[in-house]
């Protein structure tokens, strides 16, 4: 990333959606910044951590989304700024504390960001995190463009310092992710210095007694509502009287806009641009709506606006009850799934009566039929080198030999796709950050009930400090019978490669205070083993004694990510084929290497008949070679000269 | 600042996680913003980085604020660098008239290694490809590449290739600076490089 400290006030710069929103906050003079890596949100506080020194403010890592909402909110009872910002899974890990902060109030300015990910393109759902705003009282602010990423952080902290309360900032994965002009604006002279009155009885944070300040919070809300209108967040353009509004908010802003115009329709349908989402803006949807014919919602991922609208107008009577309402609930958008201009415009094109096609009919027909026969699907899958792979392969092989139909139950990371082919469909269970642990120690509470089959948990090194530690505090404590197997690629590399609490490094790239992995599980009173994943004998045993043994024991398998070895100077090795060794067909193996093993540095060569390697993809972590039947596999270079 | 061939203009790029996608729209982004065109950029990336398909979109028009994305079938040129994922493309992007540039590398998706499906034969899928675009520039970048030194490079061949189909109004040099703002010096002459191949191997082709 970049420190964005350097950008030029008032000279525009091509910034992605997440960097606009850090400039934002560091214009808007932000103390603390927090987060936890998670796409599509990762860039806000990698950018932030990238400008905290030359902007002198702390931005970091935490080790949850939880502790980084509680962080910024601390630096807001302290009067000055925070900010935290997260992917939509991390408001749920938040929620308790966001559901009690909305009551207590804060003082400096506080802003959650969280950004939605629709289709999933980077999650494991595609939740759609507005629900907090209407759950806790808080106002929404939803950005259409990376310059009004910008803008409208500066105004959520704004905001939030008028009315004192937490306001929530909603973008989304494409927005995060696009790219477009931005114009910096100034950053601040100075910063308030930070103090915390105790005797001031204004700022006791805190719920009690919780009827009163939960009219009070109930009153915030209704303030905001005013402030946004004042601002001018929403706009409405097209006819004065249309025969169908959009109403749109986030990125659908653009696909609408684009839609009217590819229908050929600006004469007759207007587009309600909403920013400003929660509390609903009545004025101007009582305005706007009572005019118009229909109205149709293009918003990503629930019907938020279009229920509340919907409810609203039921309220108002009149014209505005009788309106005839298009969107997610009559099926004229998809319920799941991302919007896009073609879906919005055949929506539109649809409710006006017109339908609309983006290509003729006898051309999509093609292209589809010919992608169904020639072109097999691109499955995900580890990376050539990834430790993972090797894992993977371990645990299908000792509990293979084990022989007792092992569960293994996954966690959140790139190892999530344990369940898929990449990793052998050896991950029987994926649900939440942290909730493998939970499971396994479940599971292996059983025994006693007749539950033979052994029990292994598998969990990424960033995970489990962010919510695997308490599970496995339950564990120990219930005496809970299960093999944990911590994959340590020193890297949250999912999200990019952020340092956790194991790597001692902070966001800044400073030295922190490493927490290590094996002291923590000690001091659990958990034995504890290493192993190295590449060494694929040694790791099947490691797994296979620890299941046999049974009780809850701790197996760390520590090797670097490969992209990161990558990027510290590759692997040592050159694979190559003995064509000597490597009978292809008449070998009997039926293809062992490229059948199962998948490694896409590996290949079947059906001309040569025999095992290749794909040099461009190859990093040679010579992994491979440990599982030719024949030894045909062979790795050259410093390593084996070793050996 | 030269009209546009479409306004606006829109291309999609696209191959397989690692090969170097995104940053090809960062700098064809960052080459029509420093000609003076409104451009947006839209990326796809998370979960899709770990050997799955990866699609950047550039829009550009003369003036104006454009979403992240194409509408359905109205890309004007379609970069892959990888063969299989140009024609992925082509029912969400493509038209009769759509010009496609794609590598002619293959990388082999998981379920091709293991041999439960199959990878299309070159003639099979050129021909196809053929039939389903206005013009196929079918290039062999990954080998340019590979001849250069190092087969990332096959992004800048890519990008080289679509200046000579005459859709984009930016010239070498413009690329060049642009690539001048995200890479070392060191690495930049190797660079210009693979962008002036790509562009002498589609003009030749």
């Amino acid at each position: 990333m970049s420190d964005l400290t350097r950008l030029t006030p008032g000279v525009a710069v091509l910034l992605q959606g997440n960097q606009a929103l850090a400039r934002g906050a560091l214009e808007a003079g932000v103390a603390l910044a927090a987060a936890y890596p998670g796409n599509p949100s990762s860039e806000i506080l990698e950018s932030l951590a990238d400008s905290a020194s030359s902007a002198g403010f702390h931005a970091e890592w935490s080790a949850n989304e939880k502790v980084a909402l509680e962080s910024a909110a601390a630096v807001s009872f302290a009067g000055v700024r925070g900010l935290a910002s997260m992917k939509q899974n991390g408001v749920n890990v938040c929620l308790d504390f966001i559901h009690n902060l909305a009551i207590s109030g804060c003082r400096g300015g506080l802003v959650l960001v969280t950004c939605d990910d629709p289709s999933g393109v980077s999650s494991t759902n595609e939740e759609d995190a507005r629900f907090v705003a209407r759950l806790a009282d808080l106002p929404l602010i939803e950005p259409a463009t990376p310059a009004q990423c910008l803008a409208l952080m500066k105004y959520a902290f704004e905001l939030s310092e008028a009315i004192g309360q937490l306001v929530v900032l909603r973008s989304l994965s494409r927005l995060s992710h696009t790219r477009a002009a931005v114009t910096p604006g100034a950053l601040p002279a100075g910063r308030p210095r930070p103090h915390w009155d105790p005797a001031d009885p204004a700022q006791r944070w805190a719920t009690l007694p919780v009827v009163p300040r939960h009219r009070v919070m109930k009153q915030k809300l209704q303030q905001a509502g005013q402030l946004m209108a004042q601002a001018g967040l929403n706009q409405y353009q097209g006819p004065e009287r249309p025969e169908l509004v959009i109403v749109a908010s986030g990125s659908s802003v653009l696909y609408a806009r684009e839609a009217i115009g590819l229908v050929d329709a600006a004469a007759r349908v207007g587009l309600l641009s909403l920013a400003g989402t929660w509390p609903l803006p009545a004025e101007i949807l009582a305005q706007r709506l009572a005019n118009a014919g229909a109205v149709l919602f293009a918003e990503e991922i629930d019907p938020f606006i279009e229920t509340e609208v919907k409810a609203w107008a039921a309220q108002q009577g009149g014209a505005l009850a009788g309106l005839s309402f298009h969107g997610k609930a009559d099926g004229s958008l998809p319920e799941v799934g991302e919007l896009t201009p073609g879906l919005v415009a055949a929506a539109l094109a649809d409710s006006l009566g017109s339908p609309w096609r983006s290509v003729e009919a006898g051309y999509l027909e093609r292209a589809r039929a010919t992608v169904e026969t020639l072109a097999p699907v691109r499955e995900v899958g580890f990376c050539p080198g990834c430790p993972h792979r090797a894992s993977f392969w371990a645990i299908k092989q000792a509990l293979a030999v084990d022989g007792r139909q092992g569960i293994v139950s996954g966690d959140i990371g790139c190892y999530t796709m344990g369940h898929r082919p990449t990793g052998f469909q050896r991950v029987n269970s994926v649900h939440c950050m942290g909730s493998g642990l939970g499971v396994a120690s479940g599971l292996g509470q059983l025994k006693p009930q007749g539950f033979d089959q052994p029990v292994v948990a598998v969990v990424g090194d960033s995970t489990f400090y962010h919510a695997g530690l308490p599970a496995l505090v339950n564990a120990r404590w219930n005496q809970s019978d299960y093999l944990l197997i911590i994959l340590d690629n020193s890297a949250t590399a999912m999200t990019g490669f952020q340092p956790h609490p194991g790597t001692g490094l902070t966001a800044s790239g400073q030295a922190g205070q490493a927490v290590e992995l094996e002291k923590v599980c000690q001091a659990l009173g958990l034995a504890v083993e290493v192993a190295d994943p590449y060494d694929l004998e040694a790791t099947q045993a490691a797994i296979y004694n620890a299941v046999r043994q049974g009780g809850l024991k701790v197996l760390i398998l520590r090797r670097v990510c490969a992209l990161v070895q990558g990027r510290r100077g590759g692997h040592p090795f050159k694979m190559r084929i003995d064509p000597a060794k490597c009978r292809g067909e008449s070998c009997g193996c039926n293809r062992f290497c490229s059948r199962v093993f998948r490694c896409p540095g590996l290949y079947y060569d059906e001309k040569a008949g025999r095992a290749a390697i794909d040099e461009v993809v190859c990093v040679g972590c010579g992994v491979c070679r440990q599982i030719c039947p024949a030894g045909a596999i062979l790795a050259e270079g410093e390593g084996e000269a070793a050996a | 600042m030269k009209a546009l061939t479409s306004d606006p203009l829109g291309i999609v790029i696209t191959g397989v996680g690692g090969q170097g996608n995104v940053l090809m729209s960062q700098v064809l982004g960052r080459a029509f913003l420093a000609a003076g065109y409104s451009v947006t950029v839209g990326e796809t990336y998370g979960l899709s980085q770990r050997g799955g398909a990866v699609l950047s979109q550039v829009r550009v028009t003369a003036s104006g604020v454009l979403g992240p994305l194409i509408p359905e079938n109205r890309a004007d040129a379609i970069v892959s660098l990888e063969p299989l994922e140009a024609l992925r493309v082509l029912p969400v992007y493509g038209h009769p008239g759509v010009t496609v540039i794609t590598n002619d590398r293959p990388l082999l998706p998981l379920g091709v290694l293991s041999g439960q499906e199959r990878y299309p034969a070159p003639e099979e899928l050129k021909s196809s490809l053929a039939g389903l675009c206005g013009r196929l520039y079918w290039l062999p970048a990954t080998a340019v590449a590979s001849q250069l030194g190092n087969p990332i490079l096959a992004n800048l061949v890519m990008l080289g290739a679509l200046l000579a189909t005459g859709l984009v109004p930016l010239t070498p040099e413009q690329i060049d600076a642009a690539l001048g703002d995200l890479f070392p010096a060191p690495k930049l002459a190797l660079n210009h490089a693979a962008l002036r191949q790509g562009l002498a191997l589609a003009r030749e082709g």
